[in-house]
């Protein structure tokens, strides 16, 4: 069985895996990073999304082994050592951006991949951006909004406290 | 899945040799893994073509821009902009982020799905697909849906596209599955148009002839009428009709884009 190391969320790890071991499941069950959800697993809904080498992959839809050497970040590694929540966290807190939670690491990882690469997108940008992440409770609207103003625009305060 | 082994050849040589055997190629993974899961392949062994630098990247020259087969869709697409923006559009607008992020043009090519948009692209500008052992021409690389000119195990490693007048792409992206319903790709040559539309015929992407002739004479989209003849898919997201109809639509649209010069336009439909 092959060998893989890599570096998930600043830490060196490695492990024995299968060729067929999705990098979801190295995460998951070799490394116990289940933050990272398996909504599908027929590469659609965006919940296993996290960043490979600074961008985001769904993690159901690609091998462990063909990732040996690279550096991964999952949801683990979003918020600071001492447990401060990154910009896009705290903004899906402030502005309700979940209700089940179950999409939301997906839905953190592409906001957090849309403003490396975007600093300052227009609602429509976000919109596009979270084609491939599938949320079936918020009907997305707060979901753009925390993105939104997790880089620093103005918007209009929660509609339901 | 079945049980494979995965290779990780860093040259093109290495892959050709470890594809002379029983094997197959992995791209980005974005069609072949959910196939895998599916379990409607069982390749023995995967030998995948991600750490092949020399595979990789745009390259502008006097004849046109070279794509490397292992590029992706979103390195081809921010690679394009200056040199054909619509076919960066085309590259910018598959699937989601993610997809973008691993899927490549080789493999899009080489799949040669029905609805897929790279085809489009391909076709539309008249493209050399240059594989590992050859160079074939698009008109000659796709024979169908799922079927292409490629042999057994030989690696699509560089496309080149002459560069066009104008050209653009015009998408009805079917929400579900992000692929296009139907698209058109359109491109103006000084010697001619040509167009090319996927997602429509059970024989996979094909050149519009009548359209080509008719925007030959006036580039506008005015003069794009009728349908195409064949058989088209007809699914629970479109009928045939539909899709037929949607030819001259998406066409006409991809014209105004690309006298606008805005690259291209899509909408989710059905
Ligand atoms: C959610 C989702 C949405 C999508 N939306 C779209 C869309 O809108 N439009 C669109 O066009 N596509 C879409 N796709 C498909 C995507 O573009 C794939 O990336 C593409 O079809 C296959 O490329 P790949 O590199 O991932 O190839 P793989 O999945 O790795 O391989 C596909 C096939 O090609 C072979 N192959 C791979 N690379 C080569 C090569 N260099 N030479 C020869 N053979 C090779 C493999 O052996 C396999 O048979 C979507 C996919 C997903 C999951
Ligand atoms: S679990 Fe990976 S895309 Fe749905
Ligand atoms: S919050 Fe439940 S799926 Fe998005």
């Amino acid at each position: 069985m092959p060998q893989v190391s890599m570096t998930v969320n600043g830490r060196a790890v490695s492990g024995e895996v299968e060729g067929r071991t999705l990098l979801v499941e190295f995460l998951r069950e070799g490394l116990r990073l289940t933050g990272t959800h398996v909504g599908c697993d027929t590469s659609q809904c965006g919940a296993c999304a996290v960043h490979v080498d600074g961008k985001l992959v769904k993690a159901c839809t690609a091998f462990a082994a063909e990732l040996d050497g690279a550096e991964v970040t999952t949801i683990e590694g979003m918020a600071g050592a001492d447990g401060s929540l990154s910009a896009v966290q705290q903004a899906f807190q402030d502005y309700h951006g979940l209700q089940c939670g179950f999409c939301t690491p997906g839905m953190v990882m592409a906001g957090a991949a849309l403003l490396e690469e975007n600093p300052r997108p227009s609602e429509a940008d976000v919109r596009q951006y979270l084609e491939g992440n599938i949320c079936r409770c918020t009907g997305y609207h707060n979901i753009v909004k925390a993105i939104m103003a997790a880089s620093g625009q103005e918007v209009e305060p929660v509609a339901a406290e | 899945m079945y049980a494979f082994d995965i290779e990780r050849p860093t040259s093109l040589a290495d892959a050709k040799a470890l594809l002379a055997g029983e094997a197959q190629a992995l791209g980005g993974g974005q069609t072949l893994i959910p196939t895998l899961k599916q379990r409607l392949a069982d390749p023995g062994t995967l030998v995948c073509l991600s750490g092949i630098a020399e595979m990789k990247g745009v390259t502008s020259g006097p004849d046109g821009v070279a794509i490397g087969g292992g590029t992706t869709h979103a390195e081809a697409a921010e690679g394009l902009k200056d040199a054909i923006p619509g076919l960066a559009y085309l590259a910018s607008r598959i699937g989601d982020p993610a997809v973008r992020n691993r899927g490549t043009i080789g493999g899009s090519l080489a799949n040669d799905d029905p609805s897929a948009c790279w085809p489009a692209g391909a076709l539309g500008l008249g493209a050399t697909i240059v594989t590992d052992a050859r160079e074939i021409a698009a008109d000659d690389f796709f024979q169908g849906m799922f079927t292409t000119a490629l042999e057994d195990g030989e690696i699509v490693t560089a496309v080149r596209f002459p560069v066009p007048e104008a050209s653009a792409y015009s998408k009805m992206i079917q929400p579900a599955s992000r692929f296009p319903l139907v698209a058109a790709f359109v491109a103006r040559f000084p010697d001619g148009v040509r167009v090319a539309i996927t997602g429509a015929s059970e024989d996979g992407v094909f050149r519009w002839r009548e359209a080509e002739g008719a925007l030959s004479a006036d580039f506008s989209p005015e003069v794009v009428t009728g349908q195409p003849e064949g058989p088209m898919i007809a699914d629970l997201h479109g009928t045939a009709d539909y899709r037929r109809h949607l030819c001259a639509v998406m066409t006409r649209r991809a014209v105004r884009a690309a006298l606008d010069g805005t690259g291209g336009l899509s909408s989710a439909g059905a």
